[in-house]
Parts: structure tokens; sequence; C-alpha cells
């Protein structure tokens, strides 16, 4: 499996970045929580940190604190591994959720109330074309996301940094999703049909 | 259980975005656990996230991935926990906020037979209360300056054309005028979260005279 090699280290850096793409970064975290596979971790640690980083300071944390947070958001994917479901979220999705929670936490200093659990948990053995859907969802939002005129990115880009204060936002001058609409229908279609499915078999 | 009153597709994707106050997240994520379509739609507003955090970068400092897994090493992984559940009445993230169930709510009188309990959140710039009114009783008339947010969880209430029942919410700004009235019969329950502190313009709420009891 191309992650193996990945993870014990045989990729250097700029093959790295061409590697990105093909790897499964569901089947790491897997590793992680069935075999606490500490080079797993290290090669999501390698990804997932300097975003993750990069995401805290664009939200207005100094480099010392985004980086603690950082690494506080890696070491809360080390312990909840087991809470990540991949048929229903993307890896990234997933490190987004809680680098955003930690974001709550210690730039705001308050709390984020979460939904009720559904009542199924994640599967041990999830369907593969589930989780290679839900790693496309990402892959697809990113690539619409990469094409939108730069102030309307921008404008998507602060919202999810919580740059824009409650009133700026949305709630009264509707942001300007345009053309990735259809790409955030077609992750809505997805979670909603599974959903149905879930309902009908449990 | 069909919900008919959804909320914004913009209140969503704040709500992931983390942009929301936390009494506004607290009505959302309510909403959410009652509401398969609104759930997956802030799961696709997650998924957008995802991708921008995908395109961020910065360096980390060095040393950071050893000190990171001499962290790890020290930290036990989470056991698999049992789902999070509500009582029947509250969902599990007002479980949370009250600390317990309905019986255990702390309610005080506002006049009309019409109680309240303040939630405690950690941000001063937003409300939010539960409600109890009893069937036929207006809500107490009151102002606000920007959005609120009402939620049921038990009873129904009517507001001009509409009805909102448990799971339905009402999203309205400062320029709505609604005199909301609960349904006659059981009492209504409901989760309400605004802007800036709520003032009731009437000292007793008014009496109405419900739809249903004609």
């Amino acid at each position: 499996m191309a992650w193996r090699r990945y993870a014990a280290g045989e990729y250097g850096g700029s093959r790295l970045a061409a590697q990105d793409e093909q790897t499964d970064w569901a089947a790491l975290v897997a590793a992680v929580r069935d075999h606490q596979d500490k080079q797993a971790f290290a090669a999501l640690f390698r990804h997932f940190a300097p975003r993750i980083k990069g995401f805290l300071m664009k939200s207005g944390a100094s480099a010392t604190l985004a980086e603690e947070c950082a690494q506080d958001v890696m070491a809360t994917l080390w312990q909840k591994a087991n809470m990540f479901d991949s048929s229903r979220a993307s890896v990234a999705t997933w490190v987004f959720t809680i680098a955003r929670n930690r974001r709550i936490d210690a730039l705001r200093k308050s709390r984020r109330p979460e939904p009720e659990d559904l009542p199924w948990g994640p599967e041990a053995e999830p369907d593969q074309a589930d989780v290679m859907m839900a790693a496309q969802d990402t892959e697809r939002l990113g690539a619409a996301l990469a094409q939108l005129p730069p102030k309307q990115r921008d404008l998507i880009e602060r919202a999810y940094y919580g740059d824009l204060s409650h009133s700026e936002i949305a709630v009264e001058t509707g942001l300007p999703l345009g053309t990735i609409k259809s790409r955030i229908r077609l992750a809505l279609d997805r979670l909603r049909s599974q959903m149905d499915e879930e309902a009908q078999t449990k | 259980m069909t919900i008919r009153h959804h909320l914004t597709e913009d209140i969503l994707m704040a709500y992931s975005a983390g942009d929301l106050p936390e009494a506004f997240a607290l009505v959302v994520a309510t909403h959410v656990s009652l509401c398969d379509e609104c759930r997956a739609r802030v799961e696709a507003f997650d998924a957008l996230g995802g991708a921008v955090v995908e395109d961020m970068s910065a360096d980390m400092a060095a040393g950071s991935l050893e000190a990171c897994m001499a962290r790890i090493a020290t930290i036990p992984q989470a056991n698999a926990r049992a789902p999070r559940r509500g009582d029947g009445i509250l969902p599990a993230p007002l479980v949370d906020y009250t600390g317990g169930n309905l019986a255990t709510v702390k309610w005080r009188p506002l006049g009309m037979g019409v109680r309240q309990a303040i939630l405690r959140t950690g941000d001063t710039g937003s409300t939010v209360r539960l409600l109890a009114i009893p069937g036929g009783v207006a809500m107490p008339d009151h102002s606000h300056s920007g959005l609120e947010l009402t939620l049921v969880l038990q009873g129904a209430f009517h507001d001009q054309a509409d009805r909102f029942a448990r799971g339905d919410v009402e999203v309205a700004d400062a320029s709505l005028e609604h005199t909301p009235v609960a349904e006659a019969g059981q009492t209504c329950i409901c989760l309400a979260a605004t802007t800036g502190p709520l003032k009731f313009n009437a000292l007793l709420p008014r009496l109405a005279q419900s739809f249903f009891r004609i």
C-alpha cells in the first residue's frame, strides 16, 4: 500500500507533494486507531500540522499559539482516532472540525455546542467506496474554491478563519458561494443518501 | 417527526465555520440533533472547511513532530464511548447546558404561567433561554435588536399563518413583528436565542385567545 511506503519515510520533499493526492489518509488514521502506529501518525502530522498552523494564524493566532494549538489538534487526532468516520468525512474535514473547535476555545474562550451523536457510530470496516467519495468531496471543493474569483474566495476563506463578525456574514448578506454551490450540493447529496440508508437498515 | 421549518443555509454555514455566538450555536446544535437534513447540510459545509484547511501552510517549529510524538506517547487513546443522548424532550446539547434533564431546569416565573430559564454561556453578546408557555398563552411581548432563533421542543406555537412544532425553528430578524401563541393543550417548551439582552415590552405577557380554543 502506498501509504505504508510513505509512512516509512521513503518519499522526499518534492515527491511528497506529488504523492499527497494519492495518499490514503483515512487508512493512516485507521492504523493510528488500530495499531497506535507512530509512523502513520508522523505522516499525518507532516501533512496536516502545517496546514492547521497556517489556518490558525489566518484566524489571528500568533505563531507561538498556532504552533501549540496545531500540536494539540494532532494529539486529539491520535486520541480520538476511533471517533473518526471515514465514510462520512475526509480526514481533512475531520481535522478542520477539531482545529475549528480548538480555535473557538483558544481565541474566543467560549464553547462550541455539538449536536447529539448519530445513533450509529463509525464502523471498523467502512465501505471503501464511501471513504473514497468522502475524500473526493474535499478534493472537488478545493478545486472549485481555487477557481473562484479571488475576492469571492477570500470572503469564504475568511468566514472559515472566523474572521468575519456574525453580522458581516451571511446571516444578513449571504456569502457569494457562486459556482462552488453545486459542489457543496454533491457533498450534501452523498451525506443525505447515506443517512437515509443508515436509517433504513438500523 | 416531520420538520417543516429549517435553519437557513447561511446560519448553517456560519455554525460550521465556527462564526456563530455560542447562544445561536446552541440552537443550531439542538435543531441539527433533531433534523437529519440540516445535519447533512452542516457536514457538507464542514467538507468545505476541510478544503480551506488543505490549502493552508505554515512552517512548524523545529522539533515540533518530536514534541508531539513525546506527548502522544503519554496520552491514552479514548475508548469507544456511548453516543451522547437526550432525555426525550431535551436533545444532548441541552442536556449539557442544563446539567441534567427537564426536571432539573431552574425555571423563573415571567407571569401568566410563562416560565423561563436562562442558560449560561461564555459570551455576553447574546442570550439563550428555555421558555415554557402554557397552552393558549402568548409568548411574552418582546423586542430584540438583531437575529432571534426560536426552536420548539415540546407542544407547538402559531405565528400568523405558520405552525411550529417539535424540531421546527423560526428565524426572525428585528423587523419581524410577531406574537407567537402556544397551541392549546400541552405546555409549549422552546429554546430561544437573541442578540443582545432581550427586553420585555409589557410587565405581564398578554393573554391571547388560542386559535384552537375558539
